[in-house]
């Protein structure tokens, strides 16, 4: 609405922001590309399986069972994607309350991402709900005995603060200059509101399992599970951020030029901070076995599967997050970061799915229609991510605002 | 440990006024004083099945099937089925039959995870739910110890389906449905602490006759529906590993923590923050002291310069 006001004010404002200053056919041509290609096919096969999901109901595309009510929607979309979009709060407390100043050049890929990632799990989520019209009952009735009242209502305000953070760059894309001013004082009030709400669902989404000590299997079921999330969370926003910026700043390369090096320092410094994390982290998940008296199931084939997690993606990660940092070699910090998000994603399949139900004659296995929903949502993602990318001043400094953090 | 750190919540909880709440509310667990309850005495059971005709008519489910050949195979309940009776054979010959349904427990798991309430535990007892608040997020079925609510499906407005302690019938003075049809006294409907004497009165007075275990008195902090038997509970379909105690505990200790992250992070954080700030004013004043934080403060001038 705002675009479409303001194109008719200065004639050439659709052309410049939206179409990158082509003409519509060169635009349309530009969009010719392999990948999109790709994206284009998982779009034209996930969007009708939505629109069966809720034409039919869950049953036509989900293999959901009566003993296993939660599948890869909540698993993937929701449990994963919450907790891989943890950057967003993890660098703007860092940059915003820290004062390290010299990560603010990921701030803002790092909140973005964070945005999307919420916006895609919360569609995921209502692809999920039996009744997705009732979600607005959360607002009115209050079942403050139950985690996911926590989660809802967290979810509900950081995807909030997440947009307001995310309108700073946005009014500087549009020139706005005096909302542009209001929101970048509002910026940190923001981020300790972001940190409060993360820490709370982060948190909270794992208490949604302490209700279920039968269900889930004793080396992953702890009280202390919820204390688990919340430090995972951090390790997953560190890791996120190291990937991400790295990727982003190889794909966007063009948008910024000479900033590499630094790229570089700070991926250093993230390896460091990732290390002490993850290392602390390790320890506490053995501390999760010895108080849970989880030792026999060691020996177990779930306990080989617990100890690839622990081992493969939470200690060696840390190790060459530690090595990495101190040798100053870039390229094992990123590569301990993508172990490190592959291990949180790990994680949470663990928890919810792959753990759960343990001790059940029947195991929940997604059907591709589910599959394919979760692949739709992170592509439309990434879309809306390099869309935005392209045209708003994410990686860049706008050098209209550029004064001043 | 865990009484202090109660203790403690409490002091928080005063302090985050309304966030209080949630910790309060998930310690409580609103018992009712002594609610109604149903005594099944499975040596009693002839396995006739009447019970699972008189709960279908009763909530307009369709009719059991009328073969005993159901018997073959475990049931469970499902969407359209609140209650089963499985048969097993505790000796060649000798078969003994329990029917399953909605324990209603004292503290429900399913009630306290329901975020909007659509779950619900009556003050009178009977665990109710209501599919015009529902959100569909089927947390209630993962907190459940006993596998009890099932969802369909099938439908595009689906709803969890369970056993509802006829609530209807008892509001009107009504036994629930079931109780009132079994002919061989297998079901015992009154008072659960009435019931629970009377258990424990059937297991001493007969000695050898029952495990010596009331199935219900202790699981999930205590249910409703009480059972006695001759017979391991799981060869009759029933989970045994619910937990002994009230579900909702397992969760009180983390609702806790929100309290204190609301009130003690703000500052915290503000105050980490103004931290950096004094830290970087002291740099800037005198940018080349003999301080450990020159580092720091020459990337800040190299940043500053971009």
């Amino acid at each position: 609405m705002a675009t479409a006001s303001l194109a008719t004010a200065q004639p050439s404002f659709f052309r410049e922001k939206i179409l990158l200053g082509m003409t519509a056919p060169q635009y349309l041509r530009s969009l010719l590309t392999p990948w999109n290609l790709v994206a284009a096919v998982i779009l034209a096969v996930g969007i009708p399986i939505l629109v069966i999901r809720f034409a039919v109901g869950l049953g036509a595309t989900t293999n959901l069972t009566q003993t296993a009510p939660w599948g890869v929607w909540i698993g993937f979309d929701m449990m994963t994607g919450i907790v891989l979009a943890a950057g967003g709060f993890t660098i703007g407390a860092t940059v915003q309350l820290f004062g390290l100043k010299e990560y603010h050049a990921i701030e803002r890929p790092a909140i973005l991402t964070a945005f999307l990632g919420y916006l895609m799990a919360v569609f995921g989520l209502l692809a999920d709900l039996g009744r997705p019209w009732n979600i607005i009952q959360a607002i009115f009735n209050y079942g403050t005995a139950s985690a996911l009242f926590e989660v809802a209502w967290c979810v509900m305000l950081y995807t909030t603060v997440l947009l307001l953070e995310f309108t700073v760059p946005l009014l500087e894309w549009l020139g706005w200059t005096r909302a542009h001013g209001v929101m970048k004082k509002a910026l940190l009030a923001l981020t300790v509101l972001s940190v409060v709400f993360s820490t709370m669902h982060q948190s909270a989404l794992g208490s949604l399992f302490l209700l279920a000590p039968t269900k889930l299997h004793p080396l992953w079921y702890t009280p202390y599970i919820f204390i688990f999330f919340f430090i995972s969370a951090i390790i997953a926003g560190i890791c996120m951020v190291v990937v991400e910026s790295s990727i982003s700043h190889r794909i966007f390369a063009s948008q910024v030029k000479g900033h590499a090096a630094d790229v570089d320092a700070l991926t250093i410094g993230l390896g460091r901070a990732g290390a002490l994390v993850m290392f602390a982290y390790f320890f506490l998940k053995l501390q999760g076995v010895i108080d849970g008296h989880a030792w026999g199931y060691l020996a177990t084939g779930y306990g080989a599967w617990f100890l690839v997690e622990i081992l493969g993606f939470v200690l060696l990660p840390s190790l060459l997050f530690a090595a990495g940092a101190r040798n100053g070699n870039v390229r094992m910090v990123r590569v301990a970061g993508v172990i490190g998000v592959l291990g949180i994603v790990l994680n949470r399949l663990n928890v919810s799915m792959i753990a759960f139900n343990w001790n059940q004659p029947v195991r929940y296995v997604p059907s591709w229609m589910e599959i394919w929903v979760s692949v739709t949502l992170v592509t439309l993602g990434v879309l809306v991510f390099r869309w935005i990318v392209n045209r708003m001043p994410i990686l860049r400094a706008d050098p209209r605002f550029s004064e001043g953090h | 440990m865990s009484i202090g750190r109660r203790g403690f919540l409490k002091i928080a909880a005063v302090g985050a006024g309304a966030a209080g709440a949630s910790a309060a509310s998930a310690a409580a667990g609103a018992h009712p004083v002594d609610g109604p309850g149903v005594l099944v005495d499975t040596t009693r059971c002839v396995g006739c099945r009447a019970c699972e005709a008189a709960c279908a008519e009763s909530n307009r489910l369709p009719p059991p099937p009328e073969s005993d050949a159901v018997f073959d195979e475990r049931r469970d309940v499902a969407p359209d089925v609140f209650t089963v009776v499985n048969r097993t054979e505790k000796a060649p010959g000798v078969q003994r039959f329990a029917k399953k349904q909605c324990m209603h427990c004292l503290a429900p798991g399913c009630a306290s995870a329901c975020p909007v309430r659509a779950m619900d535990k009556k003050p009178e007892g009977p665990v109710v739910y209501d599919p015009s608040r529902c959100m569909g997020c089927r947390y209630c079925m993962l907190a459940c110890p006993f596998d009890i609510p099932k969802y369909e499906y099938s439908s595009n407005a689906p709803r969890v389906r369970k056993c509802s302690f006829c609530a209807e019938r008892q509001k009107n003075g009504l036994k629930p449905a079931c109780t009132e049809v079994c002919p061989s006294g297998a079901l015992t409907f009154g008072r659960r602490s009435a019931l629970l004497e009377e258990a424990k009165t059937r297991i001493y007075t007969n000695p050898g006759k029952y495990l010596h275990h009331v199935y219900g008195e202790h699981e999930a902090g205590g249910t409703s529906w009480l059972y006695i038997t001759d017979v391991d509970l799981e060869r009759l379909a029933f989970r045994t590993d619910a937990p002994q105690k009230p579900l909702p505990e397992l969760v009180a200790g983390a609702l806790g923590a929100p309290p204190f992250v609301m009130t003690l992070w703000p500052p915290l954080l503000m105050g980490l923050y103004a931290f950096s700030r004094r830290r970087e004013e002291v740099a800037a004043t005198e940018p080349h002291g003999a301080h450990g934080h020159d580092a720091g403060a020459a990337k800040e001038d190299d940043h500053g310069h971009r």
